[in-house]
C-alpha cells in the first residue's frame, strides 16, 4: 500500500528537519522521496506532529525472567486487563504485561522498534518465542556475556582472538545484537555469596578483574565489528558513591575510542550515579557524570528513570536483586545460569515520600538535563526496574516542562527535594530534541541504519502524534504533551497502519534482527555442521552445560521473521 | 434512594459487576444506571440485559441504597471500591464482595463466597450467613491487605481469613479453618468458633482470639502468659485465655489468645509459665 502523510510538523533529527511542514512519501513498506500520489492513501496529518517510529534501547520485555516476573506478580497482573478484540487478544498488563500486551502498548505510544537488553545465553530459544509472540514491533535482543566462563577463561590467557571467536559464535547461536555486560565479574563471584567491591577486584578462580573484563570485551566488540557498542551495567549498582566506579568504566575503555563512533554503552545511568557512603547521605553524582559525558565522545548513557509507583525490579545482576529484597523485605527469586550468569527478581514501590527514592528521580532527569548533546542520552526505565514503559509520556513531560518537574518536585520528600539539582536547571527539551532521545539517537547508538529517520530508504516506521508544536506550548501545557504521546493517533509499522487514535488497527508480525559476523569459524553452514567449532567447546558443554552442543544453537529457521544484519569482521 | 435489583436469569457463567456500586449510582438516572457495562463470562453487556432494576424514593433513607434479591452467588466485585451508601444482599453473593471498599455499608442476609471484604480500607460488611475463603484478604501475591473497617460474619469462614491483614476488625462467629491471621501485621480478629489449625502463621503484629478449639498451636510460637479475658473493641471477652507471642520464624510479635477451657490439651505449655 501506497502512503502520504501530508502537512505534518516533521521531526527527524537524523536528517535535521526540525518541524518542518513536509509531507512524506511510503511505497512498499519503505519511505521514498515521492511518487504519483493518485492511487496513494493519503494522511492528513496538519496540525500533528510526525515522528520516525519510536525507538527503545532497554526494555526488559521477553524471556526467562520477565516470564518468572509475570509469575511471581498475580497482583501486579489483576487490575490491568486487556479483554479481547476483533484482531488483537486479550492480556494483562502494568510492571510485567503479557506478550501480546507489550506488543500493542509499544505500538500505541508510537515505538516500533525495542531492544530485550539481557537474555542468558542459555534461556535464547525461550526469549526468541516470547518474542515471536510480542507483535507489530521489531526486536532484538542481547546475550548476557560478561561473566561467560569461555569470556573469562580466554580474557584471563590473553586470547583476544580466540575470545573474540566465542563471542561471535555465541551472538550466532543466540541470535543476538549486541553484547551486554553486567556487572562484569560479579555474577561469577555471587556465585560464592560475594559481590565484587571495584574494577580492580579480582573475580574467585579465574583471578581476572572487572576492568580487564570490560575492556576485553570492548576490543572483541570492535574485532567483531558489532553495530552496537558494548552494553554495560556498571558494577556497584545500586550502592551510595558508584558514581566514581561509573566514571572509571567509562575512562577504562576510552583508548579504544579511535573514530567517532562511541565504545560503551552505560545502561540505566541513573543507577549508577549515587554519591555518599550510605543510604542516609547518599545524593545524585548526575553532575559529575554528565560533566564526563560531556567532555568525551566514546560514550553514551541511557536514563533508567524512575516513576513513583508499584513496579517489579528485574535483572542479571544477582547480589544487587539480594540487596534490594533485603532493603523490601518483599518477595523475591534468584537464579544462577549456569556457567553464563545469574538473575533475579524484586517486586519494588517507588514512594515519593522516600529520601532514597525521591533521590533517585531527581538522578535521572538531572542526567538527561545535563548532559548537554541528547544524541549521548536516552529516555528509558529500564522497563519495568524504574518503571513500567508507559510511563514514557510523564517522564518526556518532565523532560520538556519545568513546570511539571516543580510540580513533582513539591510532592516528593523535603529532604530530598532541597539536595535535588532540578529547581537549578532551567533547561527545557523541544520537541527535536524529544525525537532524539527516544529515536534518532538510540537508532544511531544501535547501528540501525534504516530505523530512527525519515530519509529515503528508510523503514516505513512512522508515529504522528496530535499535537500542534506550533500553537502548544509544551513548557505550559505539559498535560497536553502526556496525552498526546501516550497515544499516537497514527503508528505505521513497515508502510503499514498498526494504530489509530489508542486503537490496534492491524497486527503484523516485528522483525528479529540480529547480527551475523562473517568469522572463519562460521564459514560452514553454522548449523548443519559444527566442524569448524573448536573441539574444546564440545567438550566443555558435555562437562558444564545442561544443554548438549547441538541443541543449543538456535536456527535461523527458528525465528519466524529474520532479519540478519551481515557484518564484516576487522580480522 | 432505593435501588431494587433482580438477575433476570439463573447465571451459569461469572458476572464480573463492578458497577453495582452506590458511587456509580450516584447522581445517574434510571436509564443511565441500565446502560452500565457489567462482564457475563467474555461477554460485555449491558447491565439491564442481566438485570432487572427498579427505583424507588424513600424519605426515611437519606443515602443511597442497592438492594440485591435472588441468587448473587455468581455475581462478583459488588460493591468494589464503594466510599458510601449501602448495599443489602437478600441471598448469596458472589466473590470479592466490597473488595477495597472505603466506607458505607454492606449487608448480606446469606452466604458471601471468598475474598469478601479483600484489602478494604473502611466501611463494614455484614454477612448473616456463612462466607468463604480469604475475607479482607488481599488479591493473590499482593500483601497489602484489610487496613481498615469491620467484617462480621455470623456462620464460618473458610481459611486464611484476614491474609495479610494491616488494620480493622474482622469477626467470625462461627468456625474458621487453616491459618486464620496469616502474614498479618496489624489489626484484630475474633473467632468465637474453632479453628483448623496452623493460626497466626507469619503473623509480624496484631491480635487473633480463638474461643473455640485449636488442635494445636504452631511450634513457632510461645506461650507467654494467662490472661483471665480479652478486650475486643470495647467489648470484654471473658476468658481466661492462653497468650502465645509469634511468629517467631519471622521475628513476629503478633498476640495469639487461645481459650483455656476449650483446649484442656494445652495445658501442656503451662509448664513454660514461671
Amino acid at each position: 500500500m501506497n502512503l502520504i502523510i501530508k502537512n505534518g510538523f516533521v521531526y527527524d533529527p537524523l536528517n535535521g528537519i526540525d518541524g518542518e511542514i513536509m509531507d512524506i512519501c511510503v511505497r512498499n513498506g519503505r519511505i521514498v522521496e515521492g511518487f504519483d500520489e493518485h492511487d496513494a492513501r493519503v494522511i492528513d496529518a496538519s496540525g500533528m506532529t510526525v515522528m520516525p517510529g519510536g525507538v527503545d534501547i532497554h526494555t526488559h520485555i521477553a524471556g526467562s525472567e520477565v516470564n518468572l516476573g509475570r509469575l511471581l506478580r498475580p497482583e501486579d497482573h489483576a487490575y490491568d486487563v486487556e479483554p479481547r478484540k476483533t484482531i488483537t487478544r486479550s492480556g494483562v498488563g502494568r510492571s510485567v504485561p503479557s506478550t501480546f500486551v507489550t506488543g500493542y502498548r509499544y505500538a500505541r505510544m508510537g515505538y516500533t522498534m525495542i531492544c530485550n537488553p539481557s537474555m542468558p545465553p542459555l534461556e535464547a530459544r525461550h526469549t526468541h518465542e516470547e518474542l515471536e509472540d510480542t507483535p507489530i514491533v521489531d526486536k532484538a535482543t542481547f546475550p548476557l556475556l560478561g561473566d561467560w566462563w569461555f569470556v573469562l577463561e580466554h580474557l584471563k590467557n590473553g586470547l583476544i582472538k580466540e575470545c573474540a571467536e566465542h563471542v561471535a559464535w555465541m551472538i550466532n547461536a543466540t541470535k543476538g545484537y549486541a553484547i551486554k555486560i553486567v556487572n562484569p565479574g560479579g555474577l561469577e563471584t555471587w556465585g560464592f555469596g560475594r559481590n565484587v567491591k571495584d574494577l580492580d577486584d579480582p573475580v574467585p578462580n579465574f583471578g581476572i578483574t572487572p576492568r580487564e573484563i570490560i575492556r576485553g570485551l570492548c576490543l572483541v566488540n570492535q574485532i567483531i565489528n558489532l553495530p552496537h557498542s558494548i552494553h554495560v551495567h556498571t558494577n556497584r549498582l545500586g550502592q551510595p558513591g558508584n558514581y566514581i566506579t561509573t566514571i572509571e568504566t567509562m575512562d577504562c575503555v576510552k583508548d579504544f575510542a579511535k573514530t567517532e563512533r562511541p565504545v560503551i554503552h552505560i545502561t540505566h545511568c541513573q543507577f549508577s550515579a549515587f554519591k555518599g557512603d550510605s543510604w542516609q547521605n547518599m545524593k545524585s553524582g548526575a553532575e559529575e557524570i554528565a560533566k564526563y559525558v560531556n567532555h568525551n565522545k566514546h560514550v553514551t548513557l541511557d536514563m533508567g528513570q524512575v516513576v513513583f509507583t508499584d513496579t517489579t525490579t528485574m535483572t542479571a545482576d544477582g547480589p544487587w536483586q539480594y540487596t534490594l529484597y533485603e532493603l523490601s523485605g518483599n518477595k523475591w527469586v534468584n537464579h544462577d545460569v549456569e556457567v553464563e550468569t545469574s538473575s533475579g527478581i524484586v517486586p519494588f514501590r517507588y514512594r515519593r515520600k522516600s529520601y532514597v527514592h525521591a533521590t533517585m528521580w531527581s538522578i535521572g532527569l538531572e542526567l538527561a538535563l545535563l548532559v548537554d548533546d541528547p544524541w549521548k542520552i536516552y529516555l528509558t526505565t529500564d522497563h519495568p526496574n524504574g518503571a513500567p514503559f508507559t510511563t514514557y509520556p510523564k517522564i518526556i513531560s518532565w523532560l520538556m516542562s519545568k513546570k511539571a518537574r516543580e510540580k513533582t518536585l513539591k510532592k516528593i520528600n523535603s529532604k530530598a527535594r532541597a539536595k535535588s539539582l532540578l529547581p537549578s536547571i532551567d533547561r527545557e527539551y523541544t520537541f527535536y530534541e524529544i525525537a532524539t532521545v527516544t529515536r534518532a539517537g538510540q537508532a544511531k547508538a544501535l547501528g540501525l541504519k534504516n530505523k530512527g529517520h525519515l530519509g529515503a530508504g528508510a523503514d516505513a516506521d512512522i508515529a504522528i502524534y496530535g499535537i500542534n508544536p506550533r500553537e502548544i506550548d509544551p513548557s505550559r501545557d505539559y498535560k497536553a504533551v502526556r496525552r498526546a504521546f501516550s497515544k499516537a493517533a497514527y503508528t505505521i509499522k513497515g508502510g503499514e497502519i498498526v494504530a489509530k487514535d489508542d486503537e490496534i488497527v492491524k497486527v503484523p508480525d516485528g522483525k528479529i534482527y540480529w547480527v551475523n559476523p562473517e568469522l572463519p569459524l562460521l564459514k560452514n553452514d553454522p548449523f548443519s555442521s559444527h566442524s569448524n567449532i573448536p573441539s574444546d567447546l564440545r567438550r566443555k558443554f558435555r562437562e558444564y552445560w545442561t544443554v548438549e552442543f547441538d541443541n543449543y544453537f538456535i536456527p535461523e529457521r527458528y525465528l519466524k521473521i529474520s532479519a540478519p544484519i551481515r557484518i564484516e569482521v576487522r580480522w | 434512594m432505593i435501588f431494587h435489583i433482580l438477575p433476570k436469569y439463573q447465571f451459569r457463567v461469572p458476572v464480573y459487576a463492578d458497577c453495582i456500586s452506590p458511587d456509580v449510582f450516584d447522581g445517574k438516572r434510571l436509564d443511565e444506571i441500565l446502560k452500565l457495562r457489567v462482564w457475563e463470562g467474555n461477554k460485555n453487556r449491558p447491565l439491564s440485559d442481566l438485570f432487572s432494576v427498579k427505583c424507588e424514593e424513600n424519605a426515611e433513607n437519606e443515602g443511597l441504597t442497592i438492594s440485591l434479591r435472588g441468587d448473587f452467588s455468581k455475581v462478583r466485585r459488588v460493591g468494589v471500591g464503594m466510599s458510601k451508601g449501602k448495599i443489602i444482599v437478600n441471598g448469596d453473593v458472589g466473590m470479592h464482595l466490597g473488595e477495597k471498599m472505603k466506607g458505607g455499608e454492606i449487608t448480606v442476609n446469606g452466604n458471601a463466597d471468598s475474598w469478601a471484604g479483600g484489602g478494604m480500607e473502611g466501611g463494614r460488611i455484614e454477612i448473616k450467613g456463612s462466607a468463604g475463603d480469604f475475607i479482607g484478604a488481599p488479591s493473590r501475591g499482593s500483601i497489602e491487605g484489610m487496613k481498615n473497617g469491620i467484617i462480621i460474619v455470623h456462620g464460618d469462614a473458610g481459611r486464611e481469613v484476614g491474609c495479610s491483614m494491616r488494620g480493622g476488625l474482622i469477626k467470625i462467629y462461627g468456625s474458621v479453618k487453616h491459618f486464620v491471621g496469616i502474614s498479618m501485621r496489624e489489626g484484630t480478629i475474633f473467632v468465637r468458633g474453632d479453628c483448623a489449625g496452623k493460626a497466626g502463621a507469619e503473623m509480624f503484629n496484631g491480635r487473633i482470639i480463638i474461643c473455640g478449639y485449636v488442635p494445636s498451636i504452631l511450634p513457632t510460637f510461645t506461650v507467654d502468659s494467662i490472661r483471665p479475658n480479652v478486650d475486643v473493641n470495647g467489648e470484654k471477652i471473658p476468658g481466661p485465655f492462653y497468650r502465645f507471642l509469634g511468629d517467631m520464624a519471622d521475628n513476629g510479635e503478633g498476640k495469639l489468645f487461645i481459650s483455656k477451657s476449650k483446649n484442656p490439651h494445652l495445658s501442656v505449655y503451662e509448664k513454660y509459665l514461671l
